[in-house]
């Protein structure tokens, strides 16, 4: 069946309200305003405002809220309108979501999933375009999924409600108006692997989120100038599936990390030294980066787009890595 | 009924009176071991003590029943004791020991035990009032009639967690109590230099909260209070609030040189230690002979020597399982498990 990615989001939110009712979802207008990206349009009037429930401007009371809701046996969906907002919630997420499991000893876990916004390409400025997910990585005791498909969109969801520890889920705003073909059978995906997006032989692409349509372009534009590009899909971004990445650089023996962050301190840092220090010998050239400009995203469109990874960019950092060395 | 503003009902049961006295007792015991244990370098980290505050959390968690839940601050070895942690897991648990009631993992700030419904142990202030407010809401979802209680101290009024979490609680009309310890020093800054309106219940009742401030160096002013604002909620009133006046008569925490309130002060208050405070009210009431008293020091002493005896027994964890607990262990699968290469980013 035909669906956008905003569809596929909302017919995971709706099975899994369909399916436990211990599941709620609660954010900033989710309800009578049917969502700031029209997610949750319609949900309000099938599962009534318990269970659709909107919330004041607060985003560190709500999302704590939720931690406590998940603590005492609910599976709460919460979401935050955008990354830049979710710096609100920084406390709740990081010294308690994060933390209680450990400080307790094993006592209290928390099956929470916090839903957010993330991503520039809208001429939002800097306030509403970030790309923080690599920053929510860095911290032991959450999970980090990134869903750049319709599939991932529409199957992630469960999968990470019935996870017993918090799952952040980053969907880029470039993707909700996304349409493409959906199985109408499709249903809950792993949460834990990377996927080959086009499998290739010559340089592993490595990227998630909001940069995959750019790379998978990139990759086409490659494979007419006769290099043969393959697309690694992150999806989660911690745990990373390090295998992945490994097993598809040692076949291909070059990769470029492709990040809508900054570089500096980044996730695709992290996976560049990760590949280095696992697979060097089998690099026949340095592993490549293309992040973003390191600016606040800027609103004038030019710039933006110049601050954000391009297909040009993307094809010429894999051009280099490819005519360098072996 | 008595309304909010009625005086307490002074018909104090001596047996009930004594038992009271004891759970005071206790708390303040196993503090002063603690402290003690601290000069001996036993217990490490932060300690921060409650000596002086007792009869809030004595008087409080004297109301609620085993369903309901409870969240308190860093300052929490009095609540986890006499919300039913056993006094050796508290201790055990300031020793670093596996025995401890989080394995060493959490220390004297993080005090968890998921037995007694006891949610820590928060070290941010105003950390744990969002929490308390999801466990409600959890509650009334769910259509249980039991009780959150969040302790929290005057402090948390400045920060933004308790107003929107203050605000949160009225408009869902949920059933939690927060309960303000008023000890008038946010660590070393006094209320008046913190606050523009240091009349907190009056803030509370600015969200369209039942709230009121009590003596909280009276016990039995603390639980008259407190049974009436968790009978209330209970019966789906909504939220309550108490301010608990009170005083802490030790030093911030085992690193503070006191140097922002006179002597005089702590002085006067001493006068008003709660513990001596019902003592003196029982006997001159011929309510508790000399031997009682003997009797339940010795009980509490007791206690206390046996969570040293049970502390100093215990064993550190091994370090192979340093990693664990960072992600729920799942039968078949060693995610959290040390070396098991999933736990890393």
């Amino acid at each position: 069946m035909k669906s956008s990615y905003r569809e596929a989001l909302r017919a995971g939110i709706r099975e899994a309200m369909l399916r436990d009712e211990r599941v709620f979802l609660m954010g900033e207008d989710v309800g009578s305003y049917g969502g700031s990206f029209a997610v949750s349009l319609g949900l309000l009037e099938e599962f009534g405002p318990e269970r659709i429930r909107d919330t004041p401007l607060s985003e560190s009371g709500f999302v704590g809220a939720g931690i406590g809701a998940a603590l005492a046996g609910m599976r709460p969906i919460v979401e935050i309108m955008t990354v830049n907002f979710s710096l609100l919630a920084l406390d709740q997420i990081v010294n308690n979501a994060a933390s209680l499991l450990h400080m307790s000893g094993g006592q209290f876990n928390v099956p929470i999933v916090i839903r957010m916004t993330t991503g520039a390409g809208r001429q939002l400025g800097a306030q509403h375009s970030h790309s923080l997910e690599g920053w929510f990585a860095h911290i032991p005791g959450l999970r980090i999924l990134a869903p750049a498909t319709l599939a991932d969109a529409r199957g992630m969801l469960w999968t990470a409600l019935e996870d017993p520890d918090p799952v952040l889920i980053f969907e880029h705003g470039s993707l909700y108006n996304v349409t493409g073909e959906l199985d109408d059978d499709a249903g809950p995906v792993d949460i834990d692997t990377a996927a080959i997006r086009r499998t290739g032989a010559d340089i592993t692409l490595i990227t998630y989120g909001g940069t995959l349509p750019a790379v998978l372009d990139a990759a086409e534009q490659l494979a007419a100038e006769g290099i043969d590009a393959e697309v690694l899909d992150l999806r989660t971004l911690r745990p990373l599936d390090e295998a992945a990445i490994l097993a598809s650089v040692r076949r291909t023996h070059r990769a470029v990390v492709v990040d809508e962050g900054w570089r500096s301190g980044s996730i695709s840092a992290e996976i560049s030294a990760r590949i280095t220090e696992n697979a060097f010998y089998d690099l026949d050239a340095p592993v490549g980066r293309v992040c973003s400009a390191e600016v606040p995203i800027p609103y004038a469109k030019q710039l933006e787009l110049a601050a954000l990874p391009s297909v040009d960019r993307i094809v010429a950092a894999a051009r280099q890595a490819v005519s360098a060395g072996g | 009924m008595t309304g909010p503003l009625d005086p307490p009902v002074r018909t104090l049961d001596p047996a009930h009176g004594r038992h009271l006295l004891l759970q005071m007792l206790r708390v303040r015991r196993l503090e002063e071991k603690c402290v003690e244990l601290y000069s001996a370098a036993k217990i490490r980290g932060f300690l921060h003590v409650y000596i002086g505050e007792e009869a809030v959390a004595a008087g409080v968690l004297e109301t609620l029943a085993p369903e309901d839940a409870v969240l308190a601050t860093y300052r929490e070895h009095g609540h986890a004791l006499l919300r039913g942690v056993p006094a050796g897991a508290i201790l055990a648990e300031m020793y670093g020991h596996v025995e401890g009631c989080c394995r060493g993992r959490g220390g004297s700030m993080h005090l968890f035990d998921a037995a007694t419904r006891f949610y820590g142990g928060n070290a941010i202030v105003a950390g744990g009032l969002p929490l308390a407010v999801g466990m409600a809401l959890a509650d009334k979802m769910s259509g249980r009639s039991r009780v959150t209680v969040c302790f929290f101290g005057e402090g948390a009024v400045a920060e933004g967690e308790f107003h929107e979490s203050l605000n949160l609680a009225a408009l869902w009309q949920l059933p939690v109590l927060f309960c303000c310890e008023n000890n008038l020093y946010a660590m070393g800054t006094a209320l008046g230099r913190s606050e523009s309106q240091t009349d907190i219940a009056l803030k509370a009742a600015g969200y369209e909260i039942a709230a009121w401030a009590v003596d909280g160096m009276d016990v039995v002013a603390v639980e008259d209070a407190a049974r009436h604002a968790v009978e209330a909620v209970r019966a789906g009133g909504g939220p309550h609030f108490l301010e608990l006046r009170t005083y802490r008569f030790r030093a911030h925490s085992m690193f503070d040189p006191e140097r922002y309130r006179d002597k005089a002060e702590v002085v006067r208050w001493l006068e008003r230690d709660p513990i001596n405070l019902l003592r003196a009210a029982m006997e001159a009431a011929g309510q508790l002979t000399a031997q009682e008293w003997e009797q339940l020091q010795s009980d509490a002493d007791a206690e206390v020597a046996a969570a040293v005896d049970f502390a100093e027994a215990g064993t550190p964890e091994p370090l192979e399982d340093l990693t664990r607990f960072v992600y729920s262990e799942r039968a078949g699968d060693d995610r959290a498990g040390a070396g098991s290469g999933r736990s890393g980013p």
